[in-house]
């Protein structure tokens, strides 16, 4: 078994020449023990146990923050009349804008037949479904009562005889993000059915078979199993697409519709999408230059990978940046008293360096991404992808909070200032994304095996 | 500031943690058994049983800033109702079984479920307010103004509407007390039996009475009575907010003690020197003058009157004046002799006076001289006597005297001047001449003057072997620790009674409720003395008018008195008097460098005795939009000098940056100075207020209290600390900076009204040469454009349409339309710490914005409720549909259904949504339970409220025209008026008019035609229900030549 | 290699998504059911009261109108409960001695009143107006049912807000003639017993509806739907 990990395949091929999509000197057989060996290993590592205690331990808090706001309301947190969203909706967009990528990934790529997206689209995929499924706690919480979530989520008939109001856009979210969490997972999980499949017949102990067994739903490769499973896959995909745009064009609107100034534009949809795209990826990079690294997957997760990232983000961040200008221009070209007054408000007012930082997040320093160097280094990408999340979470707080804290009538003007509830919240979040994570890496295929071979020399076919 | 990154509360101590008690439960059935005359004595029963008493101690453990977050007492209870909500998933739970208890005897003509209407009175200073008190089956709910009687006209002021609240306030004393201990009432009457029978050897000798001043017929004859069984006796009287200085002067003018009454109605040119007749009831007669000047600044086509102030310490009535300096407290008397040279009093001589005053007064004096008989000088009644003589003589002078002012006898029954009075008995008891003192209401200890040292008086009395001190109050106030005998008050709501309103009328008081906790009325601890123990107030008021009106009518004219809540023709006729001008000292020269500090009662805790009402707490102060502290007023310029923040006045905040910062806080940080008068010191938080004069400082009232209930625990600082003993309204002094900062909580950050022009103003010339100031056309969206759902198209608005037109000319400010509203619908006070996170619950807040010169800006008050927008942005974003548009055009608020998205709110253009955070509203205090509106549903935490016109007024006025079977062409007629909004009713301007708009001939209608009608932010096209008429001021045309 | 599992697991399998579906459907189903149940409702439950009052024998026995003890149902939201001195009218002369009546007797001796269970019971956020509903020609009997056939009384309806909203949707297919209103007999017009009008016959209950509607100003279906005419 190769165990050794060689680092050197991160230096730099010649120029001209791309770095390849999967080491050298992989066959059928390396592939499947290095991918499987993480989940069928004797011992597990220790740095596993040491991320998963921490985060226990924040998820812990996150309880603890949840009971606290159950028991005593929202008015733990910071919110206020004017600014009547706070941390809950920023942490919702910008979760759900994490969650992109991996559809991104997993759909639209296999669609444009991206070879190279096979060895990230599967880890991305879960990041997917977990950090929707952080994004949606936030909704549910907001209201500081879930368990009235009954009759205003869904159109359920109740005694009340009166239905959900469907002019309000925070009920097409509802449908928006379950839809999109639904054919998510079943992407996920029917690409996972092959490589438990792998997991089932390699596996040492009876249980852990029987286990991997259950999930392979009896798969045994045969040509008809490939067909349907292909079959299932691109129609899965195709469904997939549309919702990568659809999800946070719907999240957009719930501040579209608004008349607040700052949230009353017509250009959200893309713009959150954009913005989505680019966290998303943001958020690969930093799952996968640890993961490449403690795993040692250079081999499978090659730099080629991480420079395909970086790329998406930096066009995306272009994008992003494009927007915000318009914002900006929009604001003093429409002349009106509301719009310029938020431009005014988001440069001097009294948030105004939370602006700047923003700016300089998401627009200054991915432009480092111009640099092949920057691209082709992975502690660096690290880096400017941890710069650039926080620049989306603020760009969503710099949203969110800087419209409403100075809208329309002086009198009411006023400040926002979160808790240490809501703090525990976004952290405790965190930590509960990362957990899934690494009990993911622990007992999934992070990188799909199957999909992988496929791309060996030694499976193509010679004509 | 560590507060801003942490709402979490200090978690009370499980002992205090309690569910609704079994004993409150017997005290619900208790209460809802009784029958009408009975539920009085049930109430008294319980109120006398021990357990009651303690009860309330335990459900109310009295412990300092409590308020800073109220709602952590009641933690548990809220863990306990999210359990419940848990449950209550899908309607899932099943409804506990409740019980009825109908009534054993129903008295004939209580109709459960309706409403009963009683006339009574407050009384207020040295003079009443008339007033209907609306009671649910016998629980007074609500206070209106008599709008039979003149001096009300059915408004009334802010402290009347909280007043309720005061009634059921479970701080209020519970217990008869002898040194502290409690004890039974026959064991009190024994003892002063003791007492009465002593003094009446030594005819009285030793016997003191002290009182706040009091107007009331009844309690006169009494003392007159006491004064006949014991010649020795004496009756002092003290209250902290006292008119010496008008008495005096009105002794200096006239040789005698007058109460002049203004026709402000009359009057086209009004002069104040610092008399602010348009803030607040220690004006006598606030809230008929409101109503009568305002009447004539209505209609600027039918012209305007014009108000000339100059004023120390900026009020509502500074705000409100056409042509205003303001001048330091020294300064006045000049201006007075100056303006009174100029109108032709003789032997005035002229003040020195700088430019700028000399023009004021040049101007106003042309105009004065102008509208002879038409005109008004009103002095301040916080002034010095020469000022108020000075007054006088002007009014003669002008011919005013008898046309727009007229003399009557003081309202107070055989008036003093209070600070003698008071000085008298301290030295009498210094000399050891006191042996009884029998303390009727009021907190000596705490306001009467330091130099005087009352509390040691009080020690030395309490300590002498033969010594005793009875106090009647409604709270355990500072004075009870020194008190002898404690023995608890009758609220006004709870006691019989009479007294006078401004004019000199007679108002009788009746009680809507028997003392809920065991309340003596003055009358009836007199009576002790006059040898009528136990006989009840309702005997000795009949048994005087009795003797007043003889005649055999008597029974119907008393039962139409007290219907009325007046006596008939008993207004005060006006004297024939002359003011002479005699001997008026010469005015002290003005002291530029010395640093003036002024004394004032805080406008919404007046002397003190308000300052364990939650409402009045929370109510923002007019000018400074502050609530739950006293702050001291400096001029922007001191201010500057001393480096604080400065507030925006003008245009867009030009250094947006760290001022700003520092305004858009609900929570302000404010520099603390230290002020020195007389050697004594006192630290305060200073407030920039515009318009206020350079080298001078403005205290209040009323607050920094040692001892008081659970609300007012810990807000403020005590100004009677360091006011002075001679002249009490201003002392000389100095200040000193301080390191320290203070928190104060204000409910409106920013003073300016930046671009956005919420109030449009203009000049009767710029009004008359352009009507239509007000409108914007181009800014202005057509009927079409509008993505809303088109109500009209479907049919709605046809039967009856609501709409409300605010005349911001009119508006003064005195938040009395705050206040009303919350006692109307249930609305939760929220304390200072949520205050500070802009979490406060007024449905109708007064927006307060500067403009101009910060040293004196003109200044601007818009009432603002939710404005019922026809295309209303709150709709389409609610969720659940929990705030929808109703057939009439308001827009309904579910509290049911709302699950707290707050969605609404952010798009509400004028933010006049309020979120219950938390658990605001208190569910565990049972006596609270007595006061809330049964029409009104209580909202519970995580659900968002707001102004919803009194929906259940015009329901209730629905249904009973329809049972009447009024109808025309389709709409139900309900008459123009028939409904008043809280907020309306309660107006003493009339600035508030609600009706329905399909109605051409409603005033309401009327107004929204006027050219001055437009919509706040109308660029918004929500097209509100609620306009507003811009206002219009009448400066004179010579001074803005100038 | 051995087999992992028996071969029924094929089977299993395949029956487990049925299966999840129906588990699904039938918790939904049982929820459905369950928040208008008698159980959550209290509908047809008799509470025991401290004086099992009889409606049967009061109203079709005794003959007594409604109005005699609910005598505030004409002007206030409130029906009114009877004092028990309305109680006592009649008892001080009849059963003065039945033990049934104990707790009336004591009530009236004592001056504590009665503790009845109450039936029917709105929720606080609920506004319901008696008197508004009478003047519109809605019948005692359309919410409290068989009053008079009832020997202890129990609630008839769920009252629950759909439940409301049937009449409030449609009024006309419950507005009776105002002088019917407590006429316990009366029945819906129908081809075979018409119901007199006006001086009009009606053979259905609609065309009577629509012209009560008219006479009786019944506002628009909008209106009465309005939130605000039950919630504030």
């Amino acid at each position: 078994m190769a165990t050794k990990i060689d680092d050197e395949i991160d230096v730099l091929p010649p120029k001209g020449v791309r770095p390849p999509i999967i080491g050298p000197g992989q066959t059928l057989g390396t592939v499947t023990d290095r991918i499987g060996g993480i989940v069928l290993a004797k011992h597990t590592p220790v740095f596993w146990f040491l991320i998963v205690a921490l985060c226990v331990a924040l998820f812990g808090m996150l309880n603890t923050a949840i009971a606290y706001l159950l028991g005593r309301g929202v008015g733990i947190w910071g919110v206020n009349i004017p600014v009547g969203w706070g941390f809950a909706i920023v942490n919702f967009v910008w979760w759900i804008g994490i969650g992109h990528a991996g559809t991104l990934i997993s759909a639209i790529l296999l669609l444009f037949k991206q070879g190279w997206r096979t060895s990230i689209n599967r880890f991305a995929e879960a990041m997917t479904l977990f950090a929707v499924m952080q994004a949606g706690l936030f909704p549910l919480l907001h209201t500081g009562r879930p368990w009235l979530a009954a009759y205003w989520l869904f159109p359920i008939p109740l005694t009340m005889g009166v239905w959900p109001q469907f002019r309000s856009p925070l009920i097409w979210d509802v449908f928006a993000v379950s839809t999109y969490f639904t054919v998510s997972f079943l992407f996920w999980g029917i690409g996972l059915i092959p490589d438990f499949a792998t997991l089932r017949d390699s596996a040492k102990t009876l249980l852990v078979r029987r286990i991997y067994g259950m999930l392979a739903m009896g798969w045994r490769g045969s040509a008809k199993h490939w067909n349907r499973y292909e079959t299932a896959y691109m129609l899965l995909a195709g469904l997939a697409t549309p919702l990568v745009l659809s999800v946070h064009s719907v999240v957009s609107l719930d501040f579209a519709v608004a008349v607040v100034p700052g949230w009353h534009t017509t250009f959200f949809p893309p713009y959150f999408v954009a913005g989505a795209i680019f966290s998303g990826f943001a958020m690969v990079l930093m799952l996968a230059i640890p993961f490449r690294y403690l795993y040692g997957m250079q081999d499978f997760i090659t730099l080629r990978h991480l420079q395909n990232c970086a790329k998406l983000m930096l066009a995306t961040g272009l994008i992003v940046a494009y927007s915000y200008s318009m914002e900006m221009f929009i604001g003093w070209y429409s002349n009106d008293k509301f719009e310029l007054g938020l431009v005014h408000n988001r440069l001097h007012g009294p948030y105004s360096h939370y602006y700047f930082v923003l700016i300089f997040c998401n627009i200054i320093a991915p432009q480092s991404l111009w640099l092949n160097k920057v691209r082709s280094t992975p502690w660096i990408l690290f880096i400017v992808s941890m710069i650039v999340q926080t620049g989306m979470w603020l760009e969503r707080f710099v949203i969110v909070v800087l419209s409403l804290n100075r809208d329309f009538l002086p009198s009411s003007w006023g400040m926002y200032w979160w808790t240490k509830w809501d703090m525990m919240t976004l952290i405790g979040t965190m930590g509960f994304f990362t957990l899934l994570f690494f009990l993911f890496i622990r007992f999934m295929p992070a990188i799909s095996i199957s999909e992988l071979r496929g791309l060996l020399p030694q499976s193509k076919v010679k004509e | 500031m560590s507060n801003h990154t942490d709402s979490n509360p200090v978690l009370i101590s499980a002992d205090e943690i309690k569910p609704a008690s079994p004993e409150l439960e017997t005290v619900r059935k208790k209460l809802a058994s009784a029958t009408g005359k009975r539920y009085w004595r049930t109430v008294q029963e319980l109120a006398d049983e021990p357990a009651f008493g303690e009860l309330l101690q335990r459900e109310f453990p009295r412990g300092a800033g409590e308020w800073l977050d109220p709602v952590s007492r009641r933690n548990f209870l809220k863990l306990a109702g999210a359990s419940m909500a848990l449950a209550g998933l899908a309607g899932c739970t099943r409804q506990p079984i409740e019980q009825i208890l109908p009534y054993v005897r129903q008295p004939e003509y209580l109709v459960p479920g309706k409403p009963i209407f009683f006339a009574t009175a407050m009384p207020f200073s040295d003079y009443a307010l008339p007033l209907l008190v609306e009671t649910h089956e016998y629980r007074p709910t609500k206070v209106e103004g008599n709008p039979q009687h003149g001096a009300s006209m059915g408004a009334t002021d802010l402290f009347a509407q909280a007043s309720i609240l005061d009634l059921y306030d479970p701080d209020r004393s519970v217990n008869i007390t002898y040194k502290g201990e409690p004890r039974p009432w026959g064991e009190f009457l024994g003892s002063i039996r003791g007492r009465v029978l002593y003094h009446n050897a030594n005819k009285g000798a030793g016997l003191r009475f002290l009182t706040r001043a009091t107007a009331s017929p009844t309690f006169g004859s009494q003392m007159a009575a006491i004064q006949q069984t014991f010649p020795q006796s004496k009756w002092h009287r003290w209250q902290p907010v006292h008119r010496d200085g008008a008495r005096a002067g009105s002794k200096m003018a006239f040789g005698a003690y007058y109460d002049p009454i203004y026709k402000f109605d009359a009057a086209d040119v009004v002069v104040s020197l610092d008399g602010d007749f348009l803030s607040g009831s220690w004006f006598p007669g606030f809230v008929r003058y409101a109503r009568d000047f305002m009447s004539r600044r209505k209609d600027p086509d039918k012209g305007m009157n014009r108000l000339y102030v100059a004023e120390t310490c900026p009020t509502t009535t500074g705000a409100k004046a056409d042509h205003k300096i303001p001048v330091r407290n020294s300064e006045l008397e000049h201006i007075a002799r100056a303006l009174a040279a100029k109108v032709g009093v003789a032997g005035a001589g002229g003040g020195q006076i700088n430019a700028d005053q000399q023009k004021w007064v040049d101007a106003a004096a042309a105009d004065l001289m102008q509208h002879k008989g038409k005109s008004i000088v009103v002095p301040g009644v916080f002034h010095t006597p020469a000022l108020c003589a000075l007054a006088h003589a002007m009014n003669a002078a002008l011919g005013n005297a008898g046309q727009t002012v007229t003399y009557i006898d003081p309202v107070e029954i055989a008036p003093v001047e209070h600070l003698q009075s008071i000085r008298e008995l301290v030295d009498d008891i210094n000399a050891g001449k006191v042996e009884t003192l029998i303390i009727i209401d009021g907190n000596p200890v705490y306001d009467v003057p330091v130099d005087l040292g009352f509390g040691d008086a009080l020690k030395k009395v309490v300590t002498s072997e033969n010594g005793m001190i009875v106090q009647l109050a409604i709270y355990n106030n500072e004075t009870s620790e020194y008190a002898t005998w404690h023995v608890p008050m009758a609220h006004y709501l709870e006691s019989w009674g009479d007294t006078r309103s401004f004019d000199g009328a007679v108002t009788l008081m009746q009680p809507m409720i028997a003392p809920l906790y065991g309340g003596k009325s003055a009358n009836e601890i007199i009576a002790i003395f006059t040898d009528q123990p136990d006989s009840s107030g309702y005997d000795m008021l009949r048994a005087y008018w009795r003797s007043q009106h003889t005649g055999d009518d008597f029974e119907a004219w008393w039962r139409r008195s007290l219907h009325d809540g007046y006596i008939a023709n008993s207004v005060f006729p006006a004297k024939q008097v002359t003011a002479r001008l005699g001997a008026v000292p010469p005015p002290p020269a003005v002291d530029p460098n010395a640093i003036e500090i002024i004394f004032r009662p805080d406008p919404t805790i007046f002397d003190g005795a308000y300052n364990n009402n939650g409402w009045l707490q929370e109510t923002p102060k007019p000018l400074s939009r502050g609530t739950w502290d006293n702050v001291a007023y400096i001029s922007p310029n001191m201010a500057n000098e001393f480096g604080f923040f400065v507030l925006e006045t003008d245009g867009i905040a030009t250094s947006d940056s760290q001022k700003n910062v520092n305004a858009d806080h609900q929570s302000d940080s404010q520099n603390v100075i230290e002020i020195t008068l007389d050697g004594r010191k006192v630290k305060v938080p200073a407030w920039p207020q515009p318009g206020h004069p350079d080298q001078a400082v403005s205290l209040f009232l009323g607050y920094g209290r040692k001892k008081t209930g659970t609300v007012g625990a810990g807000a403020g600082y005590d100004a009677y600390s360091v006011r002075p003993m001679t002249s009490q309204y201003v002392g000389s002094g100095s200040i000193q900076l301080t390191k320290d900062h203070w928190d104060i909580a204000i409910t409106q950050g920013h003073f300016t009204m930046d671009t956005r022009e919420p109030v449009k103003a203009a000049s009767l010339q710029q009004y008359l040469d352009n009507k239509q100031f007000a409108h914007n056309p181009e800014e202005e969206p057509k009927e079409a454009d509008s993505l809303y759902p088109d109500f009209r198209q479907k049919g709605w608005y046809k039967a009856n349409a609501w709409g409300m037109a605010i005349d911001l000319n009119s508006c003064v400010g005195c938040q009395a339309c705050s206040v009303a509203c919350y006692a109307e619908n249930n609305i939760s006070v929220v304390g200072k710490y949520q205050v500070q996170r802009g979490r406060e619950m007024m449905w109708i807040r007064i927006d307060t914005y500067y403009a101009g010169d910060p040293a004196n800006p003109s200044v601007y008050f818009q009432p603002l409720p939710c404005m019922q927008c026809e295309n209303a942005p709150c709709e389409g974003v609610c969720p659940v549909g929990a705030t929808v548009h109703s057939t009439e055009g308001l827009n309904d608020m579910v509290y049911n259904r709302c699950v707290g998205t707050r969605y609404c709110s952010n798009n509400c253009p004028y933010k006049v949504r309020r979120f219950n955070f938390l658990l605001f509203a208190d569910y565990t205090t049972p006596v609270l339970k007595l006061m809330r509106n049964p029409d009104v549903t209580v909202r519970s935490r995580g659900v968002m409220e707001k102004c919803t016109y009194c929906i259940q007024r015009i329901t209730a006025a629905r249904i009973n025209a329809e049972e009447q079977n009024r109808y025309t062409e389709g709409r139900i007629d309900i008459r123009d008026g028939e409904i008043k909004t809280a907020c309306q009713q309660a107006c003493p301007a009339d600035a508030i008019i609600f009706g329905d708009i399909n109605d051409p001939n409603s005033r309401v209608a009327q107004l929204k035609a006027q050219p001055r009608n437009y919509s706040v932010l109308s660029e918004v096209n929500t097209r509100p229900r609620t306009t507003y008429l811009a206002a219009v001021n009448n400066p004179n045309p010579e001074l803005e030549k100038a | 290699m051995p087999q992992l599992f028996h071969r029924s697991a094929n089977t299993l399998a395949r029956a487990s998504i049925l299966g999840v579906v129906l588990l699904l459907t039938g918790v939904a189903a049982a929820l459905f059911q369950l928040q208008r149940s008698p159980y959550v409702t209290r509908q047809h439950e008799v509470l025991d009261q401290p004086i099992p009052f009889s409606h049967k024998h009061h109203v079709s026995g005794l003959g007594l109108d409604c109005r005699y003890c609910h005598t505030s149902v004409e002007e206030s939201s409130f029906a009114g409960i009877p004092p028990t001195k309305t109680c006592m009218n009649c008892h001080a002369e009849m059963w003065t001695s039945a033990p049934l009546l104990d707790p009336l007797r004591a009530s009236f001796r004592t001056g504590q009143s009665i503790h009845w269970n109450r039936v029917h019971d709105l929720p606080d956020y609920v506004y319901f107006n008696h008197s508004i509903h009478i003047a519109k020609g809605v019948g005692c009997y359309s919410c409290h049912g068989p009053v008079d056939q009832m020997p202890l009384m129990y609630e008839e309806n769920s009252l629950q807000m759909e439940w409301c909203l049937n009449c409030h949707r449609e009024p006309e297919k419950f507005l009776r003639p105002k002088e019917e209103v407590f006429n316990m007999t009366y029945h819906q017009p129908t081809p075979a017993h018409p119901v007199e009008w006006d001086g009009k016959q009606y053979y259905s209950q609609v065309l009577l509806g629509d012209d009560l509607k008219q006479q009786y100003h019944v506002r628009t279906v909008a209106d009465i739907t309005s939130c605000s005419t039950c919630h504030r």
